[in-house]
């Protein structure tokens, strides 16, 4: 043991530094959440495979990501990724952005969803509070074509420029659909 | 899309350059009142070490502004994926970051693997560790060989891409192939390591070390490699975070984030090894780390090889492991499950997984969601290259060209894994 730290002061720092960086469960950080935003805020809460899922509306996404990135309780202030996923079947809910958020202090994660209609599809830009958002919204405009307002620099990013559709929306087949000679009687693929 | 009004002074100077590329405009010099040339590195140039192109505004030889462009060797691995039932994406993976293949194969099969709620058994997660860990030196020799190349210092990199042509071996005997691996199979991995492959292992396991100090000899204290690297190309640790950095480069500046300790996947939890973090953020600190990281994996592989246990190499998954070769041609059982995989027509379980590995750049995630169906719904990679490239133009601007040349060398840029 390491008997320099037996002062009372410096044994209440130490357990105040244990609290702070402890593993926090899904059910405090939803608590939290809850305390920060009102219980109303999150929908569809979910916990696929550990990891806690809920749905929010498009207008208060920014809102949330920016106050949990200055947020010193929870620390969620590392978007680990993001992505657009696209519903076509999910009427007036087409398009889908989910963020991923980590807190590397508490080893907690938080994914949320927003949904929003394909013919709407503007969403706030993250990049004020994330630098990283930039090229992942860029991403995201360029195979879904979500229009993210306030975006530096909204331009295709993987695909060339001259491209002028979103190919990662279900419409598109992967494999031209012209083609016969990859025509499977039995499995029809 | 940004107007030009709403641009300030750096981003206005980044969009002439642009404009400028295309032909449509010419670059104003009068704010710097002096002439900016505009270098177009790249796409392809030797330095590069892939496929990207940056387009620099020079002040003489210092960098005022620069704008990456990506998406050369894009493959549109996530359409792709849309399509393929999931053991055929496992060599989609190996395109991403070639330099360390197995890593993203076992990243790819524990994500599946995870939906499946398939339980590897002990041996193969071990065998899986060696190999990942085999990898992550690879990947990081490659990277501070060149580094040294880019320097100006050929011999080390000569050195080192010996041990990295023996690891090549070393996967060759226990897969079959030796860049883009297709190591391993879902469910564990496609066979034992053969008596060859281990003895292969183990005379690199001697062999390696006095290579690894030879080539440190060289460079750790060498001073010009000193004065070409120290406060070059560097990033704070509060930038890197909010740069969504992880791996190596985020370790240099002081962040002791690995996915192996903090989410041990694959019985990383068993073994006994430290995490590595600089102070600066800068070239030298993040050749620093990834040699002290391949001393590390060296330990890891020690320890896995001394306790490798007994046992099975794959799960008992017959739905989703293929049977061996031979009896499918002898047993109806076998027949019925190799035909069904092959075909695809086994049906995933709906879900929603996230799994993360710590990749040779960082951390490699794959955000899978399955409709259940033979195929994702949807695949996203989160490849740390992608992420962490764009904090480079903010990395090297106000450095010297030869100063960026060596930051985009250190920070181990991957094309494959870039643009997927």
């Amino acid at each position: 043991m390491n008997d320099l730290n037996t002062s009372p002061a410096a044994q209440a720092k130490a357990a105040d530094y244990v609290k702070a960086h402890a593993a926090i469960s899904n059910e405090q950080l939803l608590e939290r959440l809850h305390s920060l935003f009102g219980a109303d805020t999150f929908a569809d809460v979910e916990e696929p495979y550990g990891l806690l899922t809920a749905t929010v509306s498009r207008n208060r996404i920014h809102e949330i990501l920016d106050v949990l990135h200055g947020e010193k309780e929870l620390l969620l202030n590392f978007l680990t990724t993001m992505c657009g996923v696209h519903w076509p079947d999910n009427e007036g809910k087409e398009l889908s952005v989910v963020y991923q958020l980590h807190s590397m202090v508490h080893n907690i994660r938080l994914r949320l969803k927003i949904f929003f209609p394909i013919a709407d599809p503007v969403v706030p830009t993250m990049t004020d509070i994330y630098a990283t958002a930039n090229w992942m919204e860029r991403e995201a405009y360029d195979f879904y074509g979500i229009i993210f307002t306030g975006h530096p620099n909204l331009i295709r990013i993987l695909n060339v420029e001259d491209m002028d559709y979103h190919p990662m929306r279900k419409e598109y087949p992967l494999e031209d659909g012209t083609r016969e000679d990859k025509t499977d009687l039995f499995f029809g693929r | 899309m940004a107007t030009n009004d709403a641009l300030t002074a750096t981003e206005h100077i980044h969009h002439e350059a642009v404009q400028q590329q295309r032909g449509v405009m010419v670059t104003k010099t009068e704010d710097f009142g002096t002439d900016l040339t505009t270098l177009n590195l790249g796409p392809t140039h030797p330095a590069t070490h892939g496929i990207f192109q940056n387009i620099l505004q020079m002040d003489g030889e210092k960098i005022i502004s620069g704008v990456p462009t990506i998406g050369y060797i894009h493959r549109a691995f996530e359409k792709i994926a849309e399509r393929r039932p999931f053991y055929q994406i496992t060599p989609l993976t190996d395109r991403m970051n070639y330099c360390s293949s197995p890593i993203n194969n076992m990243g790819w099969h524990m994500t599946v693997e995870k939906l499946l709620g398939v339980e590897v058994p002990k041996r193969a997660q071990y065998m899986r560790v060696i190999m990942m860990e085999l990898a992550r030196i690879a990947d990081h020799l490659i990277c501070n060989g060149i580094l040294g190349v880019d320097t100006g210092a050929f011999s080390g990199f000569l050195y080192l891409f010996e041990e990295r042509e023996k690891i090549y071996e070393i996967y060759e005997e226990v897969c079959g192939s030796r860049l883009t691996t297709n190591m391993g199979r879902v469910g564990g991995m496609e066979r034992d390591f053969s008596e060859v492959a281990l003895a292969k292992l183990r005379k690199w396991m001697k062999e390696f070390p006095a290579v690894m100090k030879e080539f440190q000899n060289l460079f750790d204290r060498n001073r010009i490699f000193m004065d070409r690297t120290i406060n070059v190309g560097p990033i704070t640790a509060e930038r890197a975070l909010n740069y969504g950095f992880t791996g190596p480069n985020l370790r240099a500046a002081g962040v002791d984030y690995d996915v192996r300790v903090m989410n041990p996947y694959s019985s990383y939890e068993d073994f006994e090894f430290e995490i590595p973090i600089g102070t600066n953020g800068d070239t030298y600190d993040r050749y620093l780390v990834r040699n002290e990281e391949i001393w590390q994996s060296y330990r890891i592989i020690e320890q896995a090889l001394a306790k490798l246990p007994d046992g099975p190499y794959h799960a008992d998954a017959p739905h989703y492991y293929l049977p061996p070769k031979q009896e499918v041609y002898r047993n109806m059982e076998a027949l019925i499950y190799h035909f069904k995989i092959i075909m695809g027509e086994i049906d995933a379980p709906v879900g929603e997984v996230y799994h993360s590995v710590e990749g040779g750049n960082g951390e490699l995630g794959f955000y899978l969601i399955s409709d259940g169906g033979r195929t994702p719904y949807r695949l996203h990679f989160r490849r740390p290259c992608y992420i962490y490239y764009q904090a480079y133009p903010e990395m090297v601007v106000g450095s010297t060209l030869s100063d960026a040349i060596i930051t985009l060398s250190s920070m181990n840029v991957i094309a494959g894994e870039l643009d997927a």
